[in-house]
This record gives structure tokens, sequence and C-alpha cells, in this order.
């Protein structure tokens, strides 16, 4: 089942918060995380299936701190076939996940105490729900899996549970065509797996349910920070050089003490777009993201404004003010990719409107604090 | 979904009467209720609420489903205008 929901350039994956980055070649030669929940093997008429065990130690924990600072994603992968979990014999449900360590690692801690076949799909080291967009959760890699795996030697029903969110890439019909094997969509979340299971394999409605409460919603926010580094330290250069533009053709010292600013309010910027507004964003008005992001950078805006009060001048304050609102808008734009509840047309319509007002926004701010250094 | 609403009047869901046999496949795998299924035919309840993730029409078994899925991501949008190319997660990590 997918794991925690993941939010991320994409959707959420089941479960917690992930973005849809990852993916690139098959998972064969990376780092195996294998022994650190691997548990003996158990004999099949298959052949022998590694079991696994349902304890999430320092060593899980850790990784998924990486994953959500963004750092070697596309590495944190699990070797993609079948693993029991417990003591599963030929009637135990075979539950279906992608091979993103974190969401795997959701499966066999939410799955504790079943006695159950997890069946992992290479999916490129990408949670379920982006996996599922991509393509790589799919159709064909079920079908091929459940039959590299002689799964149909190992269990004696004709039954896959997948978890909700991989139905995008998944045609139910298709796979029992083409390996005999029926899809049950499970719940969206691995923490219902077991409810799901005791009701007989039915989900109640709030189990068909994504939502996106605050704790989701705060786990995305440092990898939307770290992904925004290379543009923003790009930024920050420009900002410096333009600093240094004033009636002295260029000053080493403005550019110095007039970047810094300008940089602080950069980045306060993004932290208003990235932060604030994806934690605040049931609460702001709007339903545009760029609506959001731009009245929280306002704010913030208007705050410091208020905290430096006298000593900033006018056209540096109206500066502050637009160049703060343009930077939270476009960032908060950003962040639709980690929600699951934005459609690619919503998205494309709010792109077209937002974009052209935040550049105006970006070059009013931008002339009237380069020209508000001529003025001094 | 929980007070969480996106633009209105945009997803481009469709759904074929005539080819519906209400199965109920579109109501089970939707995240946000989109369907409901009555008197052996599935209703679109609640279009707005659709993210178009395209699960309904994958797993129609009659094609009575149309839509145009895809990532509702600023950043795919972005590199797909900028590449013209189709919309991507190219986030690389």
């Amino acid at each position: 089942m997918s794991g925690e929901k993941s939010g991320g350039c994409c959707a959420p994956s089941a479960g917690s918060a992930v973005p849809c980055c990852g993916g690139g070649s098959p998972s064969k030669a990376v780092p195996r995380y294998e022994d650190t929940f691997l548990d003996g093997q158990l004999e099949t008429p298959a052949g022998p299936v590694p079991r696994v065990h349902s304890r999430i130690g320092g060593h899980d924990l850790l990784g998924r701190w990486k994953m959500r600072w963004g750092i070697g994603r596309d590495r944190y992968r699990v070797s993609p076939g079948l693993f029991a979990l417990g003591a599963p014999d030929g009637d135990a449900p075979v539950l279906v996940t992608a091979n993103y360590k974190m969401t795997f690692d959701a499966v066999r801690r939410d799955a504790a105490g079943l006695d159950a076949w997890i069946l992992v799909l290479d999916t490129l080291g990408v949670n379920v729900w982006c996996a599922a967009g991509e393509g790589t959760f799919g159709t064909g890699e079920v079908i091929r899996r459940a039959t590299e795996s002689r799964l149909s030697e190992v269990v004696r029903h004709r039954r896959l549970i997948l978890p909700q969110l991989g139905a995008p890439g998944v045609a139910a019909h298709e796979v029992r065509k083409g390996c005999g094997f029926s899809v049950v969509y499970g719940p969206v979340r691995a923490r219902d797996i077991r409810p799901f299971l005791e009701a007989g394999m039915k989900a109640s409605p709030p189990m068909r349910r994504v939502v996106f409460p605050t704790m989701d919603r705060l786990v995305l926010t440092p990898v939307e920070i770290t992904g925004l580094l290379r543009p923003a330290g790009w930024a920050a250069a420009v900002l410096f050089l333009l600093a240094g533009v004033g009636p002295g053709i260029f000053s080493l010292g403005a550019a110095w003490e007039r970047g810094f600013s300008a940089v602080a309010a950069l980045a306060a910027g993004i932290l208003a777009g990235a932060v604030l507004t994806p934690v605040l964003l049931p609460w702001l008005p709007g339903r545009a993201f760029s609506i959001k992001g731009g009245l929280a950078g306002g704010v913030l805006a208007a705050c410091t404004v208020m905290w430096e009060r006298g000593s900033l001048d006018a056209p540096t304050t109206l500066a502050l003010l637009l160049a703060m609102t343009a930077v939270s808008s476009f960032v908060a734009m950003n962040f639709t990719g980690a929600t699951p509840f934005t459609s690619p047309s919503g998205v494309e319509k709010e792109m077209r409107r937002a974009l052209p007002v935040q550049a105006v926004l970006a070059v009013l701010a931008g002339v009237l604090w380069v020209g508000g250094a001529f003025l001094r | 979904m929980d007070g969480f609403r996106y633009m209105d009047g945009v997803a481009t869901v469709r759904l074929d009467d005539a080819a519906c046999i209400g199965c109920g496949m579109c109501e089970e795998v939707c995240p946000h209720g989109v369907y409901a299924v009555a008197e052996g035919k599935a209703r679109i309840l609640d279009r707005d609420a659709c993210m178009e993730c395209g699960a309904c029409a994958m797993n129609c078994p009659t094609q009575a489903i149309s839509v145009n899925p895809g990532v509702g991501c600023a950043a795919a949008i972005l590199n797909g205008w900028l590449s013209g190319s189709k919309p991507s997660c190219g986030c690389g990590g």
C-alpha cells in the first residue's frame, strides 16, 4: 500500500508527504537498505522469500529526515519483489506498494501484526501517487512483478490489494487480463490497511478520501526550501550587484549594505511562500495559491515595515512590500505540486493570470529600489 | 476535501452516460468523492472537486470517462512551457 502520504512536485503519495522526485534508472545498483529491515526468509513453493519486520529504527528515522530535506532522494529505494511480513500462508493477503523506502517503511510499520505478502513494484524510488501519475506504478509493472515473483505459486487466491492512490496508473481490468489477479483498491493511507482487512476488504468513505492536515503540510516545507536554494542563490547574486548601483556608478559599500537587506527581504518572501502559506493554507483567503501566498508575503512585509519604522525611505518601503508579495506569491504557487487537490487545468489557469502580475510587481520593486538609490 | 477547494469550472472530466455500466469503479478510486453511483449509472456529483488524477478514466472498463490527466504542479507546468514538452516534475532528485 502506499505509505505515508507524500506531496511534492506532484501529489502526495499515500500517507505522509514527499515530493515526487526521484526517478531515473531502474532500481538495481542502488544502496541497499534491506539488511536493516530483513528478518530471515520464508520458504514458499516459489522458493525462499525475504521476510521483513515492522520495527522502525534510528536508521529509518534518519533516512526519513533526509528525505524531508531532499537529501539523496533518488537513491532511497528498496529492491522490488516479493516480501513476507509475519508468517503469511497461501491465503494471506497481498499488499502492493512502491519501492520508495519511506513508503515501504510506512507499509511494514502500519501492517504490524498482520501476516501478509508485500509485493514491491519498481517505481524508481518514487512514492505511490507520483509514480502512478508517471505510470511507473502502472498496469505493466503490476503484471510483470506478479509474474516474475511467481505469485500464483505462492498464494492460492487471485487478489492483489493496491493502494487507492495507485489507481491513476493501474487499470484493474487490464491487470486481471494480464496476470489473472484481480485488483482490489485498498485505503488511501497505509494506517487504514488493518481496519480495511478486518472489515472484509471494505473501505469506509473516510478511508477513500485524501486529506491534507497541518502536519502533512508542515513536513513538506523543508523540501520546498531546499529546492529553491539554487535559484535563490542566483537571485541573491543579482541583488548584490544591483545594490551597488547608485550615483557613484558602483559602490562596494552600498552593494554590501543594501544587498544584505535585499537578500533578507528575498529570504523572508521565500519563507512566507514556502512555509507560512502551506501551514496557513486553509485559513488564508482565496482559492489561488498565488493570492494566498501574495497575502502572506504582503502581510509579513507590512510587519517588517512597521518594525523598521523610520529607517526606511518611501521608495524602499514600497519596493519591499511589492517584492515580498511577488516572491511569496510565486513560491506559494509552487506548493500546488505538493498538494493532493490541485488540478493541472486549475494550476495552468492560475499561472496564466498570476505570472504576469508577479513579474510586474517584481520589476516595479526593482525600479523603485534601484531608483531610490539615486534620490538619496 | 476538508475545506480545501481549488479553482471552479476548469476540470476536464467528462462522463458518457450511455457507455456507463454502473460498475462503481470510478466512485471507488476517486480520492475526492466526485462520483456517486445510483440506479446502475454513475453520476458526477462534484466536478469542481476533481484534481484530474485520471484514476477514474484509467479504471473505467468501458471508457465512459474522459479526462486530461496530469500533475497539478506549477513547477511542472512551467518546465513544460519552457521546454515545449509535456509538463513533468523535472526535479531530478
